[in-house]
């Protein structure tokens, strides 16, 4: 009795059919989870590889195009990652790399039913564009985040021949903007937008060809506009679009005018969908109440380039109840600060962007008390992006206590090395705090003063810490080393200006291996001890930066400009400038 | 002799015992911190520290490039105030020639273009890095929202000189070129519609002299045009000068309004407050409301 049911059991294991496995996997969509499902035995690596629909490749060298289709034969999107996260800042010279074109043209061959491209910080031509464009018949989404290296004539062939286009979000990208024209190459039969999004567009955009396009989708519901809409057009847009969830308006300014105004109020207030507003550029603050009637639904709201000043700031503010993401210029000011703490119960994200950063004094009252009011006052804080110019270990240590649910703190306090500007100590203590409190804390920017010791709290404290950012950090190699030899969950490092050098980049050179990525700019690594990693650890790509010319030029103890070095299966990368360098195995030099 | 101190600082300019940070701009003074020529100015060289509003053409004397302002610590003015901290002042000769552009540096210093016949002023001597030419239009990246420069009952942080900028590290603070890009658009464009907005009934500037215990506000749209002005500064700072001005005489020309209370209340002293750049401004010069 005992062995027919073992038997049986065992039966059933082996001949489980492909596809109940396959509807179960179906419920699997996190890629984290995907990969340990791929691990577990070889059919269900196979039965895994052939349903996968969905792939990101957190960055474009790490594998490559050909390894990407020969593997997963059936993806209907893809993500890409190109430059690292510092190329925002310009610390990645131009031309580095990043091209998605050998992408396209892999995939064009191998994904005919792709739906899906989303990029960031890559390089993307007007021949990439156009590729896209004819290649995929039912594609559908493409992001193109921080992106650059195309024009608006590739983004009148998407316009031109993807046909069940849903989604065309350029976010942050560059855009060579020839000509507003492209927006007609939409065909009038074309009404399945559902989100678009041209903020960064400079030029204007045919307003007509605009107008016809919002009337004729009747699933929009996502709508960035650029700067160069005026005010008066927007209840023109609105009027046709009453189901818009998200809308970003272009310069928010106009002479004011009764019948301007109650247009507008009245357009704003018939899209009662609506929950996320941005755009705001240039804006006159007797516009603002026209938005009044819409702040009780908002959950998102960014008027980071918007310049009005506290007052106007708290009276919109303190209507958006159910408040979850607010983006913000400094001028909101502590009392702004205060304010927000009082109204917005619900706040999960943060970001105060400084609206004068290059001089020495505040030009404005935000100092550490606003954040810290903001940390006691929302429970469901969250993720915190803050620029200011003072900080001290006090305050640090209330937000932590405040906040344990922290999951991404980024503070920037915008003079290098500024200590506790009570205690003139370093911030050790108040970023030991943060990373001691927050145990979920999964992102962290550091600033100010600071010596090996807040490193060393960080590496034993920030168990679940994957992304770790330093400036003008530390005193020796001993806080790169309590770093590395710590943070079991680090996935990205990126450190600049820090006087961090060989010994603990050797001395855990394995932990490079369990990383995406790590960046060191104004360091003190030497050219040797690149080559010793480059040849010792052959799945690690490490790549100097230097624009003064061949590293064999100069001794091998001096420094690299800048440092990067990432895990591969690709091999070294074919297609890199003259100023990036490769070490592999032989220890010979690439360019 | 009862001579207000506060009226007469000549030849109290011993070496000042404030700290002045390197980067802060030091205002054009026009009397140097130690020394016989010093003691020279007081008795015989009024020219070197009286109050010039050099119009286009006009004659300036060399000003000193040096310590500047001495604030005795009497206790009437409370404690030595850093004239460097944030409070960029040098009240120096308008800028000659052919120019008529003229800008106020507000709030820690921006340019407000004010359009037409806009007034830079612009220290001579040390000045931390930002010496602008006074014939360009200035192009500072960034300004504030036109509403500084409206506010009225608080006062517009307008000083009479350009701040300190840093030595630009690159890429730091992080921030992303779009952000940078769109921020320095923002300036542009505000200082072109400064003048547009819907206004306030006033235009109040902050104005210094060199040596001078306290600062004074003026609003200028008082004033149609840099001679009323020039004047009404005059008048304002006069005070100042060595020689005329004693409390009690009332057949001055030009007493501001606050002279005249001094004078009805037959004090000695002065009431000055303290604003949020760390200056001393004499207390009435702004309205109440």
């Amino acid at each position: 009795y005992l062995s027919n049911t073992s038997t049986l059991s065992t039966k059933m294991a082996k001949s489980f059919p492909e596809e109940v496995l396959e509807h179960v996997f179906s419920f699997i969509t996190s890629d984290s989870d995907r990969n340990a499902v791929s691990l577990v035995c070889k059919s269900w690596y196979e039965i895994e590889r052939w349903c996968r629909k969905r792939v990101f490749v957190g960055n474009c060298y790490a594998v490559s195009p050909r390894i990407l289709t020969r593997r997963f034969p059936e993806v209907r999107s893809v993500e890409i990652k190109g430059k690292p996260h510092f190329a925002d800042f310009n610390l990645v010279p131009e031309g580095w790399g990043g091209c998605v074109y050998p992408w396209i043209s892999a995939m064009a061959g191998a994904y005919p039913w792709l739906e899906e491209i989303r990029l960031k910080r890559m390089v993307v031509s007007d021949e990439a564009l156009e590729l896209i464009s004819t290649s995929f018949c039912n594609f559908k989404v493409l992001v193109l985040s921080s992106c650059e290296g195309f024009s608006t004539d590739g983004l009148a062939s998407i316009a031109a021949n993807c046909r069940e286009l849903r989604v065309l979000d350029l976010r942050e990208s560059e855009v060579d903007d020839l000509s507003g024209h492209w927006l007609s190459h939409f065909p009038d039969t074309w009404t399945s937008l559902v989100s678009l999004n041209i903020a960064c567009l400079g030029s204007e955009v045919s307003f007509s060809a605009l107008e016809r396009l919002v009337a004729r989708s009747p699933n929009l519901r996502t709508l960035r506009l650029n700067r160069a809409v005026s005010l008066e057009k927007l209840h023109n847009l609105l009027c046709r679009a009453p189901q818009l969830v998200e809308f970003g308006t272009g310069a928010y300014s106009s002479e004011l005018r009764p019948d301007v105004f109650s247009n507008l109020a009245g357009a704003f207030s018939g899209c009662k969908q609506l929950k996320g507003l941005s755009g705001f550029w240039d804006v006159v603050p007797a516009y603002l109440p026209a938005i009044y009637l819409t702040c009780s639904g908002l959950t998102s709201l960014n008027l980071s380039y918007a310049t009005i000043q506290s007052p106007d700031l708290v009276k919109l503010v303190s209507q958006c109840h159910n408040l979850q993401r607010l983006w913000v210029l400094d001028y909101i000011e502590d009392i702004g600060l205060d304010a927000l703490a009082a109204s917005c119960k619900h706040l999960q994200e943060l970001r105060v962007f400084p609206s004068d950063p290059y001089v020495v004094d505040p030009n404005v009252s935000l100092t550490e008390r606003g954040l810290v009011a903001v940390s006691e006052g929302c429970p469901k804080l969250q993720s915190v992006l803050y620029f200011c110019r003072q900080m001290s270990n006090a305050a640090l240590v209330a937000i932590a206590r405040n906040r344990p649910n922290l999951v991404c703190f980024r503070l920037c306090i915008i003079e290098p090395r500024a200590p506790d500007y009570l205690t003139l100590e370093p911030l050790d203590a108040g970023f030991g705090a943060i990373v001691e409190h927050c145990k979920e804390l999964r992102r962290l920017s550091l600033s100010g003063l600071l010596t090996d010791r807040v490193f060393e709290y960080i590496g034993t404290r920030g168990r679940k810490l994957e992304m770790l950012s330093i400036a003008f950090a530390g005193e020796s190699d001993l806080g790169l080393h309590h770093v590395l030899s710590g943070c079991e969950s680090l996935r990205k490092l990126e450190i600049r200006d820090c006087p961090f050098g060989d010994k603990a980049l050797l001395a855990n050179a394995a932990k490079l291996e369990t990383m995406r990525s790590l960046w060191m700019s104004s360091c003190s690594v030497s050219f040797g001890a690149c080559k010793l990693l480059g040849q010792k650890l052959p799945r690690l790509n490490v790549e100097v930066i230097d624009e003064r010319g061949s590293p064999d030029s100069r001794p091998e103890s001096c420094p690299v400009e800048k440092l990067y070095i990432y895990r591969t299966v690709a091999g070294p990368r074919v297609d890199m400038p003259p100023f990036v360098w490769t070490i592999d195995e032989d220890a010979a030099l690439r360019v | 002799m009862s001579v207000p101190l506060e009226h007469d600082y000549i030849g109290l300019s011993e070496a000042s015992s404030m700290e002045r940070s390197s980067d802060k701009i030091s205002s054009s003074s026009s009397s140097s911190t130690l020394s016989t020529e010093e003691e020279k100015n007081n008795v015989l060289n009024l020219k070197e520290t009286e109050l010039r509003l050099g119009l286009p053409g006009s004659e300036s004397p060399e000003r000193k490039a040096g310590f500047g302002v001495s604030l005795y610590g009497t206790d009437s003015l409370g404690p030595l105030k850093n004239f460097g901290s944030g409070a960029k002042r040098g009240f120096s000769d308008a800028i000659n020639g052919s120019s008529d552009k003229w800008v106020f540096s507000a709030n820690g210093g921006y340019e407000v273009d004010l359009g037409k016949g806009t007034v830079l002023f612009s220290p001579r001597g040390g000045n931390g890095g930002l010496e602008k030419n006074n014939t360009q239009q200035c192009n500072l990246p960034r300004v504030p929202p036109s509403k500084h420069v409206e506010k009225q009952t608080s006062p517009a942080n307008e000083h009479a000189s350009a701040p300190a900028a840093k030595a630009q590290v690159v890429g730091w603070p992080p921030i992303r070129s779009f952000r940078k890009n769109a921020m320095a658009t923002n300036v542009s464009k505000n200082s072109d519609t400064v003048e547009g907005n819907p206004g306030s009934g006033c235009l109040y500037v902050k104005v210094s002299m060199d040596g001078a215990p306290y600062l004074r506000k003026v609003d200028l749209k008082n004033y149609c045009n840099y001679a009323e002005l020039s004047s009404a500064l005059e008048k304002m700072f006069s005070c100042f000068t060595l020689g005329q001005c004693t409390s009690g005489l009332p057949g001055q020309e030009g007493l501001t309004e606050s002279r005249l209370m001094d004078l009805l209340h037959g004090s000695e002293y002065v009431q000055t407050y303290e604003d949020k750049d760390g200056d001393w401004m004499l207390v009435g010069d702004v309205p109440w409301e």
